[in-house]
């Protein structure tokens, strides 16, 4: 079994140079229209300022504090000037990611085993370990938030914008045409935003005066760099070895 | 206070006019608001759809309704446009699934308790434990998917557990047909219950085979693609429930008053204040529909609209859980299969049974709804919380080597 990748040659209609003379014909058709109406693609963000405005409590709202001892937790920071359910919010959109990388990288898992690796790819007990990672990522962080009297179930509204800013990553990854070296473009793009979201949750918890927190939330943070290091590394040499191949061959050839 | 449809007139057909910007309104929270309103708002997107798709067909079949047909379909289909838009754009198509399948237990769970007619009755309890057990199927496939919880969605109201396997409600056609009520005895509850869910189903079938191909994990396509196949069965089961002596203007009146009624439902249980306008204002405009098949069915049959329309619309559906009543049904009667019309227990069919030659025939290459979800038990915060629990956080700090 193998597998072509992105940049094997064959037929794709989607240029305009398909079809010379159907084409020249279009291009003439449409050069010779006149739009229906005034103006250009500036009346898109007027629509889209007018909703904007009209649109009230926006996706949702940060739950109240679940149990007494939280709410007690929760009153001291208001007290040091603080509004928890920033972090809350933060902390839950963590969680969540988290909790979806897992099964990211169980996708990515199935990827190898189908397809195999390269030189400089990904292993099995790589992947496994980042798979363990997220996991405990996840625990961590369920375990912040039940000390903040906060409910770790709850879908905040960070969680949410998050999961539909990343919609296409398990898409990509779930996608039984896309081979291990497209998964590891999609596991790069999750890698970046997990970096940058842990270490704006590290400076927030500071700033807030959970410094024990921040501490444990560096270690994931490092955790995560590595990750990031990796996931870059296999793509560049993925890339590379395909660069590389043969015009005429199939690049990644799967393992039994 | 009951409402009466014969004082109650509504707003007239020619009054009922929309803008684009009407239509396009600030939608529910997906977080925020309440699981039965997102059910609702399913509800009648499904209700309205059924409206127009009646109307279509009735218009090829009546030259002399075409044009009243015409004049109603088209607010309708307004109708349904505002209600539809109504829905979050960040809520998932997945996340929109599981509500379609809450909507249908809790609403079938609500008709099956209040319907005067034992066989139609058991008929929903039947169908309202496969549905249930398509909303355990999709929630593993959500949190196996993409890591989430579906009591995100649920809200704590429905059970997310098996109810009558998936795999095993792949039945022949024949064995979906049920009798008709009769049109001259029945309770117009009935009839009314009969529409709602036929109404309910056949949008939940539509939905799944638009969406069903959106989705890239194969197991994801092949779910949606076995659930679709059980609710073209419901759409047959529920469908068939219905007299086919009624005239199409009777049909037409009729659907009319379940569309009141639904939308009354809606308003009675409405939390949501933004909402609640909409249902008050699709009341009145159902009543006018009403009233103008009304005057249709006087002047075209020379019936009196009393024969067939209750004087007062009945108590409203329940949007509530019904996680009791639905406990009891799965407990007694999870092995009920059908046999054409009939309920047998499943041991009563024969191993050559024309619906188990089906089934064995339809799940000889494997079961999606099996494979989806093996082994799975939802827990708060998804099946991954025990894992992660067991893993423990990295208070030690986990490195790579």
């Amino acid at each position: 079994m193998s597998k072509d990748t992105l940049a094997d040659v064959g037929m794709n209609r989607t240029g305009i140079k398909t079809s010379p003379v159907d084409s020249k014909d279009i291009i003439a058709e449409a050069e010779r229209a006149e739009p229906s109406s005034p103006g250009d693609a500036r009346a898109i963000a007027e629509v889209r300022k007018q909703y904007m405005r009209e649109a009230g409590d926006g996706l949702g709202r940060v739950p109240p504090p679940a149990s007494l001892k939280g709410m007690a937790k929760t009153a001291v920071d208001m007290l040091k000037g603080g509004k928890p359910t920033v972090l809350i919010d933060k902390l839950g959109e963590r969680l969540a990611f988290e909790r979806t990388g897992v099964r990211l990288y169980e996708g990515a898992l199935s990827k190898l085993e189908v397809f195999g690796s390269w030189e400089g790819g990904p292993s099995r007990e790589l992947l496994m370990k980042i798979l363990d990672d997220e996991l405990s990522h996840f625990a961590l962080l369920t375990e912040a938030l039940e000390k903040l009297g906060a409910d770790p179930t709850a879908m905040t509204p960070s969680a949410d914008l998050t999961s539909v800013i990343s919609m296409g990553v398990p898409a990509a990854i779930s996608d039984p045409r896309t081979n291990l070296r497209q998964a590891t473009q999609a596991l790069l793009v999750a890698e970046l935003t997990d970096n940058a979201s842990w270490e704006l949750l590290i400076d927030l918890a500071r700033g807030l005066g959970h410094d024990t927190l921040a501490d444990r939330f560096t270690l994931a943070l490092d955790a995560e760099a590595e990750h990031l290091a990796l996931v870059k590394g296999w793509l560049a040499s993925g890339v590379a070895t395909e660069a590389r191949a043969p015009m005429d061959s199939a690049s990644v050839p799967a393992q039994p | 206070m009951a409402l009466d449809l014969f004082k109650e007139k509504g707003v007239p057909v020619e009054r009922q006019a929309f803008t684009w910007k009407d239509l396009v309104r600030r939608p529910y929270s997906k977080m925020d608001d309440d699981a039965f309103t997102r059910t609702r708002v399913i509800l009648m997107n499904g209700i309205e759809a059924d409206a127009l798709r009646m109307k279509h067909i009735f218009a090829r079949l009546s030259l002399e309704l075409r044009p009243h047909l015409a004049l109603v379909r088209r607010a309708e289909h307004h109708q349904q446009t505002l209600v539809n838009w109504l829905t979050p754009p960040d809520q998932k198509v997945i996340e929109t699934t599981l509500g379609f399948e809450q909507l249908a237990i809790e609403v079938t769970a609500s008709v099956a308790i209040h319907e005067p007619d034992p066989y139609l009755a058991q008929t929903y309890r039947f169908g309202m434990l496969e549905d249930f057990d398509h909303l355990y199927r999709y929630s593993a496939l959500y949190d196996r998917l993409e890591g989430q919880d579906p009591n995100n969605i649920t809200q704590s109201y429905t059970d997310i557990i098996p109810g009558r396997p998936t795999s095993v409600e792949h039945r022949h056609p024949l064995d979906d047909l049920r009798r008709p009520y009769d049109r001259k005895a029945a309770d117009p509850l009935s009839k009314l219950h009969a529409m709602t869910i036929t109404a309910s189903e056949f949008q939940t079938h539509d939905y799944y085979m638009t969406v069903g191909p959106t989705f890239t994990d194969p197991v994801a396509r092949q779910l949606y693609a076995e659930i679709a196949s059980i609710e073209e069965q419901h759409v047959t089961q529920y469908g068939s429930l219905m007299d086919p002596g009624e005239s199409l203007l009777e049909k037409w009146m009729l659907h009319e008053a379940m569309e009141v009624y639904n939308y009354h439902s809606c308003l009675a249980y409405e939390t949501n204040p933004r909402i609640k306008e909409v249902w008050q204002r699709f009341v009145d405009y159902e009543l006018g529909h009403l009233h103008y098949v009304m005057e249709l069915f006087k002047s075209l049959e020379q019936r009196d609209p009393a024969e067939v329309l209750p004087r007062t619309l009945p108590e409203p559906i329940a949007f509530k859980e019904h996680r009791e009543f639905v406990r009891k049904v799965l407990s007694q009667e999870v092995d009920m299969r059908s046999d054409g019309t009939e309920y047998v227990d499943k041991s009563q069919l024969p191993p050559d049974h024309r619906t188990l030659v089906y089934q064995a025939q339809l799940n000889s290459e494997g079961s999606p709804s099996e494979t989806a979800a093996a082994g799975y038990k939802w827990r708060p915060g998804t099946e991954l919380a025990a894992k992660a629990e067991r893993m423990g956080s990295v208070l030690e700090g986990r490195r790579l080597q």
